[in-house]
């Protein structure tokens, strides 16, 4: 027994882009090349031949037994191919990949529903694929039903079901599997908000029960909240694994940001970031004080600005916006060659969610922005359970008392001519 | 290969839940429901009825009771057969969403629909012991053949379909091909007649390894005879090392499966 609940070592994926041999007519002449030794349909293993890229290259890691894990990375970075190589729908082309323990994916909920069976026939369906025994599921079934709040519906063919309370039921099977590895895939953007929450909730329970749990999704917030360690990949590569906030920040300083301005770049914003408690973080609790730094250099001498920075919240509307105008500083100047940095100190007395900064130089006279930078980087702030929405006005009940109410008066209103 | 058997062992739950719902799904929203497990077989005796009594135009004599049961007997093996191994030969590509998104030991699927052809031979059976029970066949001690014979049977059928499921999910081509072999298979088969009526093609008819089977059928049930017995012993070897070298390479070139599908 290793300390690793699953590993994998120096695994590499190879696919095809277009088809493989369709049919036999296109089967017979290829492999008739490759018996007359001509081999341009397939290159020897470890090489690519035309058609063929590589979804993973190198991919080393492990993850302990117990720990929660992140993987994360833009659109075709090669993250489900490492759950589906996880999850042994496909084997690797090179490299070793070892699980203990029954493992349970939750790629997509409900792939093993039939449409014309019933809710209850599919729980058992579904669990069975899952690899519960039929014993297991009657075991379980209540708490099953109960989770996926379908009571009413059990005898409806899911044919019937809406997508929602299709995914619903998916992930309420899936998730009473009790398995010692859970893979998650981008399952919890399903539901209402009140669903996800209980997704949340079980995903923690399965966890205290001493199981271990790669986690995929673009959902940043929620990576942040359930992983203390991450995999960035891009283009089917590591390119960090560490502390999720560390990881996080680097992915986000990677990926493509929306720059631009008025005036030519030789007043350029180099560096945006967030500090809490003197590090670097992206993942702060409600009510920390934080420093928001701009960072600019000049190519070329200008004067008359000031350094703005707000922050919108996920849908892009604006929560809060300063500038160094308004804090009390006056113009600002810069020689050619000069940078300049300036720390914004904020406390976050922000509800629980995801928010972006954005940051401007501003020019005083003309009013235009001589750079912007727009979701510069991105932080999530843990909330209490008590506040939703967006800002916290830390909210405490004064007063909460009962009283008889005042016998009702006729409200009726007689018109007179 | 041991380990994998054990596996299958394990999660035979799943192959039974996957036949289960093979036949569940079949049935619903159907006006005719279980009838339809009969009426595939009445309608290749219906066909062995007419071809019979053909012969018996032809050779001067009459249509004899026997005749009508010896057909009956062999329609139902056969409608099994050719239903399982349809229905068998797509149960993977009808699956794709399961084989890309769950692992599971993905011969349940093709075991699971032979499986559940397997109920609708049984439902036959029932009607098949009524229908003989008309016509006055008697039993013997010959019966206790049939648990080898069906065993046989079902070992033939299901290596068949690991086999044509696997290559029909690489090559669309198979499954054409096994619609037309099946159409014409009947006019190679003993089923609506006799292997020894046709004299020294007797051998020839013999080597499709589902022949022996059927005869043996007719022999224990309608003429109260032991099936032919070396026949019977190729069709076991056949079955046997046909179902191991299936079951072997299904499980070869499972792991591609995901990506080729």
């Amino acid at each position: 027994m290793s300390q690793f609940a699953l590993r994998l070592d120096g695994v590499y994926k190879k696919f095809r882009k277009g088809e493989l041999y369709d049919s036999l007519r296109d089967l017979v002449p290829a492999l008739t090349r490759r018996l007359l030794g001509r081999t341009n349909g397939r290159a020897p293993g470890g090489s690519l031949a035309q058609r063929e890229f590589w979804a993973l290259q190198d991919v080393s890691f492990g993850v302990a037994r117990g720990e929660a894990f992140g993987i994360v990375g833009s659109n075709g970075a090669g993250k489900s191919t490492i759950l589906k190589l996880l999850s042994r729908i496909m084997r690797p082309t090179r490299g070793t990949l070892s699980v203990d323990g029954r493992l349970s994916a939750l790629i997509e909920v409900g792939a093993g529903f039939h449409p014309d069976l019933t809710g209850r026939e599919n729980i058992f369906l579904n669990g069975t694929i899952l690899g519960m025994t039929r014993a297991e599921i009657k075991q379980r079934f209540d708490a099953i039903v109960a989770f996926s709040g379908l009571e009413e519906f059990l005898d409806t063919p899911v044919k019937r079901y809406s997508s929602g309370m299709y995914a619903r039921l998916g992930f309420s099977v899936a998730a009473h599997v009790e398995p010692d590895v859970l893979i998650v895939d981008e399952v919890l953007s399903v539901g209402d908000y009140l669903f996800q929450q209980k997704c949340f909730q079980r995903m923690n329970e399965v966890m205290a029960g001493g199981a271990t749990v790669v986690f995929v999704s673009h959902n940043l917030r929620a990576v942040a909240r359930m992983c203390e360690r991450s995999l960035l990949l891009e283009r089917g590569r590591v390119i960090e694994i560490g502390p999720t906030n560390a990881v996080i920040r680097t992915y986000l300083s990677r990926s493509q940001q929306a720059r631009g301005g008025d005036a030519e770049r030789d007043l350029q914003i180099t560096e945006v970031s967030v500090t809490g408690s003197g590090e670097p973080r992206v993942a702060f609790e409600t009510d920390e004080f934080v420093e928001i730094s701009v960072a600019a250099t000049a190519r070329t001498a200008h004067r008359d600005f000031s350094v703005v920075i707000s922050i919108v919240d996920e849908n892009q509307y604006l929560v809060f916006d300063t500038c160094t105008q308004r804090l009390g500083m006056g113009p600002l100047t810069l020689e050619a060659g000069e940078t300049l940095r300036t720390t914004f100190r904020v406390q976050l007395r922000l509800a629980e969610g995801t928010y972006h900064v954005n940051a401007y130089l501003h020019h005083y006279v003309t009013e235009r922005a001589y750079e912007r930078w727009l979701l510069a980087t991105t932080f999530f702030v843990a909330g209490t359970p008590s506040v939703r929405g967006v800002a916290n006005l830390a909210p405490s009940l004064s007063q909460c008392e009962k009283a008889m109410a005042p016998p009702a008066a006729p409200s009726v209103a007689v018109l007179v001519e | 290969m041991q380990t994998a058997l054990k596996y299958l062992v394990a999660r035979r739950d799943l192959l039974h839940t996957l036949a289960w719902r093979e036949i569940r799904v079949k049935y619903k929203q159907s006006v005719m429901g279980m009838l339809w497990a009969v009426l595939m077989p009445a309608v290749i005796v219906f066909a062995g009825v007419l071809v019979r009594y053909g012969f018996a135009i032809f050779s001067g004599k009459s249509l004899e009771t026997d005749d009508i049961a010896s057909v009956s007997v062999r329609a139902i093996p056969w409608a099994f057969f050719v239903s399982s191994i349809r229905f068998g030969t797509n149960s993977l590509i009808a699956n794709t969403t399961l084989v890309t998104k769950i692992y599971f030991p993905r011969e349940i699927l093709p075991m699971a629909a032979v499986l559940s052809q397997l109920m609708d031979f049984v439902v036959a059976s029932v009607v098949l012991i009524v229908v003989l029970a008309v016509l006055h066949v008697g039993v013997s001690v010959q019966l206790l053949w049939l648990p080898v014979l069906i065993a046989i049977l079902v070992l033939l059928t299901t290596g068949l379909v690991l086999l044509l499921s696997a290559a029909s999910l690489f090559f669309r081509d198979v499954k054409y091909l096994v619609e037309v072999l099946l159409t014409f298979a009947i006019f190679f088969t003993p089923v609506l007649f006799e292997a020894s009526m046709f004299g020294h093609w007797y051998t020839p008819l013999m080597l499709n390894p589902i022949a022996p089977v059927l005869e043996g059928f007719a022999n224990v049930i309608v003429r109260h005879v032991p099936p032919p017995l070396p026949w019977l012993g190729y069709s076991a070897v056949v079955s046997v090392v046909l179902c191991c070298g299936a079951l072997a390479v299904f499980q070869r070139v499972e792991p591609y499966f995901a990506e080729s599908v």
